[in-house]
């Protein structure tokens, strides 16, 4: 093991080089900014894909590991592994930090050295938290994506950045204190933060529920799952498109992947007790956030709330405790980032030219900007699940799996499929039907920078939407895994 | 030959995708000619596969492996047997006769391109529905014509009136599809499979099957015909989800022809016809089939003798048949809906398209669709006329063309049903039969024969027949309003019943042995009779004496207001579900909640954190001597802490 390559570190690690390229490089030179930001990481998004096509799916447990000393005087190890839940991951955080650096091309005029800085930072944390199997580690990865989000918020945002980005900052670092704790308190009962060693040691039921409750918070925070979700509409509205983009892509998949990952695992039996109760939350969710869409007046408000809906049913999914599910959730996380990333960068896209995010300012797009249009359609159909795209893929599987453990929550929660449907074409109905309004003709047309960062993700809907096999099958045997400890 | 098979769908779909992608920039006025000839190409394809399959040959084969998980295996395949294969013939020849139709109904358009692109990609959908072997693909084509019904309804766009109706389209489609998929997941629950072929196998399985809801011990067949069956009254538009189709009438008359009227407002049919076996299983579910059927049949026969809008009446009139094919099913004579879906098909495509004519011919008027700017267009517009004509008789019932053989066939075999409701099923048809014949026979009179009367909005110029490009396809498309019926004449009247014995391969059906054949020839008469009332009237009312016209509107006021408002149904639905779920929007969950109970609290505790940071901050004032006194005190305090839980 330890003679083989060290690619999960390699992936982890290259961004660190760009930062300290960028460091001599003049901040005037934004062109070699932008340029050494983004071929860094488009050579770790190649390597990602790379790791992908050498993952070995059928094999079980943990592949490509590298363990080495950190902390031995706390028993901490530097421990990196994937397996079939986090490999999905690796590609779209890389991808998505891609995509940020192309869209941001042209929209970020201010600080740029800085910016890139903390995106480059970002990415390092996001692949650092999807390949940490040490818990103290993962922990600090988890903190660290908290630096650069909010920096980036605060100084790139809106008008009410700074009430934002201290909400956000606040909500998230409240979670985080209660999975700290808990990460401690398994620290004392065995010594180590190994995860792989924790797995399968059992826990007396009352301190597992605490410690289920410990790691909850801080998930459910990320997610968001209702209640505890009125920083990310705050949040998603005032970051500026980099921002959003990175929070629907990556940030709020933090709290579903740490649910398969170490809530349905390392304490199988307090999932089980409070399974009802997520599922009851993960409906509220869907439904509550869906009829916010309704009257939302602002693009990304909209889109913030369509998230928290969209998030439900991938809690959902997860707490069916099934493998139908739990692969459908696991994918609908990877959809979720695809769909609501490109739909926030075609926010970004109309905002840049018109300055205006009120949906009322819009109307009769199609006529004005219809290459935009189309491709705003796209997005909105897999944002509703129309069979064919991606979206179909995961609420399917999720509805159904959840259906084969439990009908009635379903039958409440297949209802956000009809307020899904509402939302968003009445949203696409008051932006880009009717007559055109005089002022938007005219508009820029889209740049390649925008284009490039768009269409790839076009493609990824109709891949998944189309041949799903390719993704589900990659998960297989890690889900089967995750649910022998459940039983 | 399963290439064959795959080429029918994908040759649309090619088709539509690079008309889409090049149309707008490169073919202009030409965008029409890859379309036409990709459904040509269908249509013969589908000729070749409908013979193998009279030759007993039938496919069933999966593309490649879509919905993989646990125990979930779905692929995209494709069944073909004498049910899709007619379904696929029949598709593919009014979609290519209406694609041809629209190269001179929309020539001019700035949406040209976009027009025959989406028209291609429903065609493509509507087969991959009625050629899937599984129900999740079928559920895929029911989406996806859902979506090209959506573009196509709203394809002016610009237009209010068109983008609403395509939301509520699309909505309303979707309350059905909501239990459209919860019976897929049933059956996926109790059988384990979504492929027709192995759901038939296991159906006797759940034979014996209850399930508990709030209590009540429900036959689990039932209730999956049930939940199945609310997508199919989204998608044909049956009671209570029938408001969307009459407003989907702002799309192109080619679309409401084809989409609204032919193809997919009959998917719901075709599914009903396709798992025919689960649904005669449980009695309450056929006779919710049937009832639903006729009650929709009866309530838009009542609404479109009132409306003036000349679509909205064909729409009103769609709604009614599509009824007629519900009641034939629910009687479990699945063949008779399947062949009166077959004969509709093309008589209502001729209606529409007739009527897409005249409206195309009277663009100058302040509303091109109200037969009251109309009159008189026969001896402007002969070819519209006869074609026109020829569709109206056949949706009447007289002898000889389609429509008579199809309806009588659902109604004898609603009289001899074994089903205690078929004899009133069997009424039902027959009064709605006259009312049919007298609404279409309304417009027809209004629109053809008396003076015209929109000469005013034309500057003097007379209305003009519609070019060859439209009137060609009306000639070719009314040959399948006189012959399609042939196919299928019962053995009483000296025919075979073909069409009939040939789906009966695969739909189920009950051995019907009519032998007073006095009474079925008894019953013909009647229904005959009823639509010569029906056209009788009007003729005494449009033609003969025109001031007739307001006897009914004037002498039953109330009555009159209740129909003409579409029994409210409309104002009904906006102030119980549309009104209250945006209040709920709004109020519960904008104001209330968000930001009351759920950000105080927050913004609570942040206000806590900020007054302890600023506690802190008075500290933290740089003075090394308090930071000293602050050490010492935390190890004295840590110290005690310690000592004491030790």
């Amino acid at each position: 093991m330890d003679t083989q390559f060290p690619i999960l570190s390699l992936i982890l690690w290259l961004p660190l080089i760009g930062i300290i390229l960028l460091f001599f490089i003049n901040r005037k030179n934004e062109q070699a900014i932008k340029i050494v930001s983004l071929l860094t990481i488009l050579i770790d998004f190649a390597l990602s894909i790379y790791l992908l096509f050498n993952f070995d799916y059928s094999a079980p447990g943990f592949q490509f590991v590298e363990k080495k000393a950190w902390l031995p005087f706390i028993n901490s190890t530097y421990f990196l592994g994937v397996d079939g839940i986090s490999i999905l991951f690796i590609p779209l955080a890389t991808l998505t930090t891609l995509l940020c650096i192309l869209i941001s091309w042209h929209s970020i005029k201010d600080m740029v050295k800085e910016f890139y800085l903390a995106l480059l930072f970002t990415n390092i944390a996001m692949v650092g938290v999807f390949l940490a199997l040490d818990l103290l580690l993962f922990y600090v990865f988890w903190e660290a994506i908290l630096i650069p989000m909010y920096l980036i918020i605060g100084i790139w945002g809106g008008p009410r950045r700074i009430y934002s980005t201290i909400k956000f900052f606040l909500y998230t670092f409240f979670g985080s204190v209660f999975l700290l704790i808990a990460i401690l308190y398994i620290y004392n009962l065995y010594g180590t933060f190994d995860y792989q060693y924790l797995l399968g040691r059992s826990f007396s039921f009352e301190v597992e529920k605490l410690l289920f409750l410990g790691f909850l918070i801080a998930f459910a925070i990320k997610v968001p799952m209702w209640p505890v979700h009125t920083w990310l509409p705050d949040a998603h509205t005032e970051a500026p498109t980099a921002g959003s983009v990175i929070l629907a892509g990556i940030l709020i998949k933090m709290g579903g992947y740490g649910m398969v990952r170490f809530l349905l695992p390392l304490f199988p039996n307090a999932s089980e007790y409070f399974a009802k109760m997520i599922l009851v939350l993960s409906v509220i969710a869907i439904i509550y956030a869906g009829l916010a869409c309704l009257w939302q007046t602002d693009l990304k408000r909209l889109i913030a709330y369509s998230s928290v809906s969209h998030m439900g049913f991938v809690t959902l999914g997860i707490f069916s405790f099934n493998p139908i599910g739990i692969k459908g959730a696991i994918l609908q996380m990877v959809n979720h980032g695809i769909v609501t990333g490109a739909l926030f960068m075609c926010v970004g896209v109309i905002y840049d030219r018109t300055h205006s995010r009120a949906i009322s300012y819009y109307g009769g797009l199609a006529t004005a900007f219809p290459l935009y249009s189309a491709l705003f359609m796209i997005f909105t159909l897999a944002s509703i699940g129309l069979p064919g795209t991606n979206g179909f893929v995961g609420e399917f599987l999720i509805l159904l799996g959840t259906f084969l453990s439990n009908k009635i929550v379903v039958v409440f929660a297949a209802t956000g499929v009809i307020i899904g449907a509402a939302y968003m074409l009445y949203l696409y109905k008051r932006v880009f039907f009717e007559k055109p309004k005089e002022y938007l003709f005219g508009l820029e047309p889209m740049k390649v920078t925008e284009l490039s960062a768009i269409v790839p993700m076009v493609f990824l809907v109709f891949l998944i939407g189309l041949y799903p096999k390719l993704f589900l099958d990659l998960m297989t045997t890690s889900v089967v895994q995750i649910l022998t400890y459940l039983r | 030959m399963n290439v064959t098979v795959v080429l029918i769908p994908a040759l649309p779909l090619i088709a539509s995708f690079i008309t889409l992608i090049f149309g707008k920039r490169y073919f202009k006025d030409k965008a029409h000619v890859l379309p036409v000839l990709s459904l040509f190409g269908s249509f013969i394809l589908s000729l070749f596969v409908l013979y193998d399959v009279i030759q007993g040959r039938t496919y069933n084969f999966d593309l490649y492996s879509w919905l993989v998980a646990g125990s979930l295996k779905v692929g995209l395949g494709f069944q073909v047997d004498p049910l899709s294969a007619m379904m696929c013939a029949m598709v593919t020849s009014l979609s290519f006769l209406i694609h041809v139709y629209s190269i001179g109904y929309m020539h001019g358009d700035p949406g040209y391109y976009r027009f025959f692109s989406y028209i291609s990609l429903f065609t493509f959908s509507m087969l991959m529905l009625v050629l899937g072997n599984n129900l999740a693909q079928l559920f895929l084509g029911w989406e996806l014509v859902g979506l090209c019904s959506y573009l196509l309804i709203g394809f002016w766009y610009e237009k209010r009136s068109a983008a609403n109706a395509a939301i509520k389209a699309f909505v309303v489609n979707r309350v059905g599809d909501f239990g459209f998929a919860l019976g897929i997941f049933m059956v996926f629950y109790y059988l384990g499979t979504l492929y027709y072929t192995e759901i038939f196998e296991k159906l006797p399985s759940i034979k014996t099957a209850y399930i508990e809801i709030l209590g009540y011990e429900v036959y689990v067949p039932f209730l999956i015909a049930f939940l199945l069956f609310c997508g199919a009254m989204g998608k044909s538009a049956q009671f209570p989800l029938h408001v969307w189709l009459p407003d989907a009438m702002e799309g192109p008359t080619p679309v409401s022809a084809l989409i609204h009227a032919a193809t997919m407002v009959t998917a719901g049919v075709f599914m009903v016809s396709r798992l025919s076996p689960l649904y005669v299983m449980s009695d309450e579910a056929m006779a919710m089939v049937a009832f639903v059927g006729a009650f929709t049949c009866f309530m838009a026969a009542t609404i479109a003798p009132t409306q003036f809008d000349i679509k909205r009446v064909i729409a009103y009139s769609t709604l009614s048949q599509l009824g007629y094919m519900f009641m034939a099913c629910g009687v479990g004579a699945f063949s008779a809906g399947m062949f009166h879906l077959f004969t509709h098909a093309y008589f209502k495509a001729l209606l529409f398209l007739g009527a897409g004519s005249v409206i195309h011919a009277m663009h100058h008027a302040p509303d091109p669709n109200d037969i009251r700017y109309m009159g008189g267009l026969k001896k402007y517009m002969p070819i519209t006329y006869a074609t026109f004509l020829i569709a109206s008789l056949s949706i009447s019932g007289i002898p000889g063309l389609a429509g008579f053989f199809s309806k009588d066939e659902i109604l004898a075999m609603a009289y001899f049903s074994p089903y205690p409701w078929g004899k009133a099923i069997w009424l039902i048809g027959l009064i709605v039969a006259g009312f049919t014949a007298f609404y279409t026979f309304r417009i027809f009179f209004k629109a053809f024969h008396g003076e015209f009367r929109g000469r005013s909005y034309l500057h003097g110029k007379e209305p003009h027949e519609s070019p060859k490009v439209m009137t060609i396809p009306l000639i070719l498309i009314s040959i399948g309003a006189i012959f399609s019926g042939w196919l299928g004449i019962p053995e009483s009247l000296g025919g075979g019943a073909h069409f009939q014995k040939f789906l009966e391969q695969v739909v189920y059906h009950h051995e019907v042995e009519i032998t007073d054949h006095t009474l079925e020839y008894g019953l013909m008469v009647l229904s005959v009779v009823a639509g010569l009332i029906g056209i009788s009237l009007a003729y005494l009312i449009y033609v003969k004496n025109p001031r007739l016209e307001t006897l009914f509107s004037s002498n039953f006021k109330k009555l009159y207001k209740f129909l003409y408002n579409k029994w409210y149904f409309d104002e009904l639905y906006h102030y119980v579900f549309v009104v209250p779920t945006f209040f709920l929007a709004r109020t519960f969950v904008n104001l209330i909640v968000d930001t009351f109970v759920i950000d105080q609290t927050v913004n609570g505790s942040a206000k806590a954190t900020t007054s302890f940071g600023s506690l802190l901050q008075r500290i933290h004032n740089g003075i090394i001597n308090y930071y000293l006194w602050g050490i010492i005190l935390g190890l004295i305090l840590y110290f005690v802490v310690y000592y004491y839980l030790s």
